[in-house]
C-alpha cells in the first residue's frame, strides 16, 4: 500500500467538481483508491462518499492506494491533488 | 397589500405577475412485488434516461449561462452513477421487495438528510442537488413529464424552492423574478439568478394565493409587495426606472478609470455594513472597502463575539475583495446603535456619550479581541484598521500602544501577520482642528462627514424640525475638510471621505478640487459618482 498526505487549497475544499473528476480518475485504475479524514475514510470512486467527508479548504487528507499498480497509480493521484484541489 | 420580508440573493426591481410555481407532484407509495428484477430493469431504464435529460440541459446551460453554471448538471449525472447511491436503490428493492419509486425516494432521503446535517454551507447546499436528481428519476419512473412551463407572459415566480434544473429550463426571457421560501445564497439558483441579473429573495413567507396576483420584488431591501396599492406601485415605477439607468451606467462605466479629464485621479471604495454586500461591491466595480462597519458582528450577536468568529468574517471579506484594500472600522457601538450585552446606561446625549473608541479604551478587553482578529486577517488580503471618534492625540497615542502590543503578542505566538495600515476617522471638529499633529501619527484620515457635519453645526439630523437650519454644505463643514486634506498631505498620508458627502455628486468637482485622495460610497453610489468624476475637468 502507497500513502501520502495533502492539505487541500482549493477554495471550497474536496467539491463537486474536482470531487466529479477525481472519481472518474480512481475508476481508470485498477488499484483501490481511499481518501481519509479525520478517522472517516471514503472510497474515491464513489462522489457522494467522498463530498460526505466535508473536506474543505486547509484541511490535511491521508490518501491510500492499494493494487498492482499501486506505485503509478500513486504519483498520478498525488499529481492530480496538487492539480485540482 | 401583503409585503413580506426575504433574504436577498440578488438586487434589482421586478414588477409584474405573480406565478405560484408547484411541482408536478409524485405521490410515492410503497408497493410490494415479487418480480424485483423488473424493478431492477425500471430503475436502470430511469436512470439512463435521467441522464440523457441532464446531458440536453448542460447543453442548454452551457449556452445560456456558461460552462461554469452548467457543470452542476455534469455534476447530477455523476451522481446518478454514485455507487453507493445505486447500491442502496437496489438493496431496498431486492430485500424490501418493494417497487423502484419507493426504494429511490427513500435513497434520496437518506443521502440528502447526510448533506443537510453537515456543518459546512457549501456541503449542505448539496442536499438540494441529491434531491433534484431523486426527484427526476422518480418523475420518470412515475411516467410524468418534467415539465417547466412557465407560460407566455413574463412573471415573477414564487415557490418553495427551485432546482436548478428548474430554473435552466424557464424560459428566461419571461423571468422577471425569483421568490422562495427555501433556498441558501449558495444554491445554484442563487448562482443563476446572479447570472441570469434577475432579482431574487429567498425565505420569504410565501402563500398561494398570490398567483395571478400583481407583485413587486425589491432585491435591494429583500421586499416582496404582493397587491401594491397605487402610490407604492408608483413609487417602484419610478425606483426601478432608476434601477434600469443605474444598469445602463453600470454597463458604460464597469472596468472604467475614475480619472478627470485633465488626468487626475482618485480612488473610489464602498462603505459596506455586513459581509452581505460583499456582492453589490463587486458588482458596482468598487476598487475596495472604504468603510467596513464591524458592528453588524456585535448587533447579531447574543453576547460578545469570539475572537474567532471575528476573525473567520474579516478573513472571508478580506479574502473575497482579493488583495483590494478593506478599510475596517473598529467597534462604534453606543450613541443610536444599542446592543443589550454591553450593558450600557441610557443618556440624555447618546451622540455626545460613551460610545466608540470611548468603550474601547474603557473597556480593553473587547478592542484587543478584535484587534486580535483583524490582525490575523491581515495575513489573507490587503486589510486597514480604522479608528472612530477620535477627539485627541492622547487617544491615538493610547490606541496605537494597544495595537503594538496585541501585534507583537501575535507574532510571539508564531501567527502570521500582514502589513496593515492604521488610520483614524475624522468626525469631530477636534479631530478636524488637531489634523496637522494626528497626521504625523497614523497612516490615513477618513473623513466622517455625517458626524462631522452633526458636532460642527450642532445639528440633530435626527430632528425634522431642524431641517431648515441644516445644510450639508456648510463652509464651516468644507473648510475643515479642506483643513484636513491639506493637513494629511503635509504629512505626507492620504486622506479620504466615508460619509455621506462624498456620494453628492455636486461636490465631486469640489473634493477633486482640494486633492481628495479617496471617496468611499455605497456600492450603488459608485457608478454615478464614477460618472461626475469622469466629466470633471
Amino acid at each position: 500500500m502507497k500513502l501520502f498526505q495533502y492539505t487541500i487549497t482549493d477554495e471550497v475544499g474536496i467539491h463537486a467538481r474536482p470531487a466529479g473528476l477525481l472519481v472518474k480518475e480512481a475508476k481508470s485504475y485498477d488499484s483501490v483508491i481511499k481518501v481519509t479524514k479525520d478517522g472517516k475514510s471514503a472510497e474515491a470512486r464513489k462522489l457522494m462518499a467522498l463530498m460526505g467527508l466535508g473536506v474543505k479548504k486547509g484541511d490535511t487528507v491521508t490518501v491510500s492506494v492499494e493494487g498492482g499498480d499501486e506505485e503509478a497509480v500513486a504519483a498520478k493521484m498525488e499529481e492530480f491533488f496538487k492539480n485540482n484541489l | 397589500m401583503d409585503k413580506k420580508e426575504g433574504k436577498k440573493i440578488f438586487n434589482g426591481i421586478a414588477i409584474g405577475k405573480i406565478r405560484f410555481y408547484a411541482k408536478a407532484e409524485n405521490k410515492v407509495s410503497r408497493t410490494k412485488t415479487e418480480d424485483c428484477d423488473a424493478e431492477l430493469a425500471r430503475y436502470e431504464a430511469a436512470r439512463e434516461e435521467a441522464a440523457r435529460q441532464l446531458e440536453k440541459l448542460y447543453e442548454k446551460a452551457l449556452v445560456e449561462v456558461g460552462e461554469a453554471n452548467a457543470e452542476i448538471f455534469n455534476v447530477h449525472i455523476m451522481m446518478l452513477e454514485d455507487d453507493d447511491y445505486n447500491e442502496s436503490v437496489q438493496n431496498i428493492i431486492t430485500t424490501q421487495k418493494v417497487n423502484a419509486e419507493y426504494a429511490v425516494a427513500a435513497t434520496g432521503d437518506n443521502f440528502a438528510e447526510m448533506f443537510a446535517n453537515m456543518e459546512d454551507e457549501y456541503f449542505k447546499a448539496r442536499s438540494a442537488d441529491i434531491k433534484d436528481i431523486t426527484e427526476r428519476i422518480v418523475t420518470i419512473l412515475c411516467g410524468n413529464s418534467d415539465s417547466s412551463d412557465i407560460g407566455d407572459e413574463p412573471v415573477i415566480i414564487v415557490a418553495d424552492d427551485l432546482a436548478p434544473s428548474e430554473t435552466v429550463q424557464m424560459d428566461k426571457s419571461r423571468l422577471l423574478a425569483f421568490v422562495t421560501r427555501y433556498g441558501s445564497a449558495n444554491s445554484h439558483t442563487a448562482i443563476l439568478a446572479r447570472t441570469m441579473g434577475i432579482p431574487a429573495l429567498a425565505g420569504v413567507d410565501i402563500d398561494r394565493s398570490w398567483d395571478g396576483k400583481i407583485g413587486i420584488v425589491d432585491g435591494y431591501e429583500g421586499l416582496c409587495i404582493v397587491d401594491p396599492t397605487m402610490p407604492v406601485l408608483e413609487e417602484y415605477f419610478k425606483k426601478k426606472a432608476h434601477d434600469d439607468e443605474q444598469k445602463e451606467l453600470l454597463q458604460t462605466l464597469k472596468g472604467k478609470e475614475n480619472i478627470t479629464k485633465s488626468g487626475q485621479k482618485i480612488n473610489l471604495y464602498a462603505n459596506i455594513g455586513n459581509p452581505g454586500d460583499l456582492m453589490s461591491v463587486l458588482e458596482n466595480d468598487a476598487g475596495g472597502i472604504g468603510l467596513f462597519r464591524s458592528e453588524f458582528l456585535y448587533l447579531e450577536s447574543e453576547t460578545y463575539p469570539t475572537e474567532e468568529e471575528q476573525f473567520a468574517a474579516y478573513r472571508k471579506v478580506v479574502e473575497t475583495m482579493g488583495g483590494k484594500k478593506v478599510i475596517i472600522r473598529t467597534l462604534d457601538i453606543g450613541a443610536d446603535k444599542q446592543v443589550d450585552y454591553f450593558g450600557l446606561d441610557r443618556e440624555d446625549n447618546p451622540a455626545l456619550g460613551y460610545r466608540a473608541i470611548r468603550i474601547c479604551l474603557t473597556r480593553p478587553e473587547v478592542f484587543r479581541t478584535q484587534l486580535r482578529a483583524l490582525f490575523r486577517a491581515s495575513a489573507y488580503g490587503n486589510l486597514a484598521i480604522m479608528y472612530p471618534m477620535i477627539i485627541s492625540v492622547d487617544e491615538v497615542r493610547r490606541i496605537k500602544e494597544i495595537s503594538k502590543s496585541v501585534k507583537e503578542e501575535l507574532i510571539a505566538e508564531g501567527v502570521t501577520v500582514g502589513e496593515v495600515e492604521e488610520g483614524i476617522m475624522i468626525e469631530t471638529p477636534a479631530a478636524a482642528v488637531m489634523s496637522n499633529e494626528l497626521a504625523g501619527m497614523v497612516d490615513f484620515f477618513s473623513i466622517g462627514t455625517n458626524d462631522l457635519t452633526q458636532y460642527t453645526l450642532a445639528i440633530d439630523r435626527q430632528n425634522a424640525k431642524l431641517d431648515e437650519f441644516y445644510d450639508s454644505h456648510h463652509p464651516a463643514v468644507l473648510r475643515l475638510i479642506r483643513t484636513v486634506v491639506e493637513n494629511a498631505h503635509k504629512a505626507g498620508i492620504w486622506a479620504g471621505i466615508c460619509g455621506e458627502l462624498g456620494a453628492d455628486t455636486t461636490l465631486t468637482e469640489t473634493f477633486l478640487e482640494m486633492g481628495m485622495d479617496e471617496l468611499s460610497v455605497s456600492p450603488g453610489c459608485i457608478l454615478p459618482v464614477r460618472r461626475a468624476i469622469r466629466e470633471t475637468k
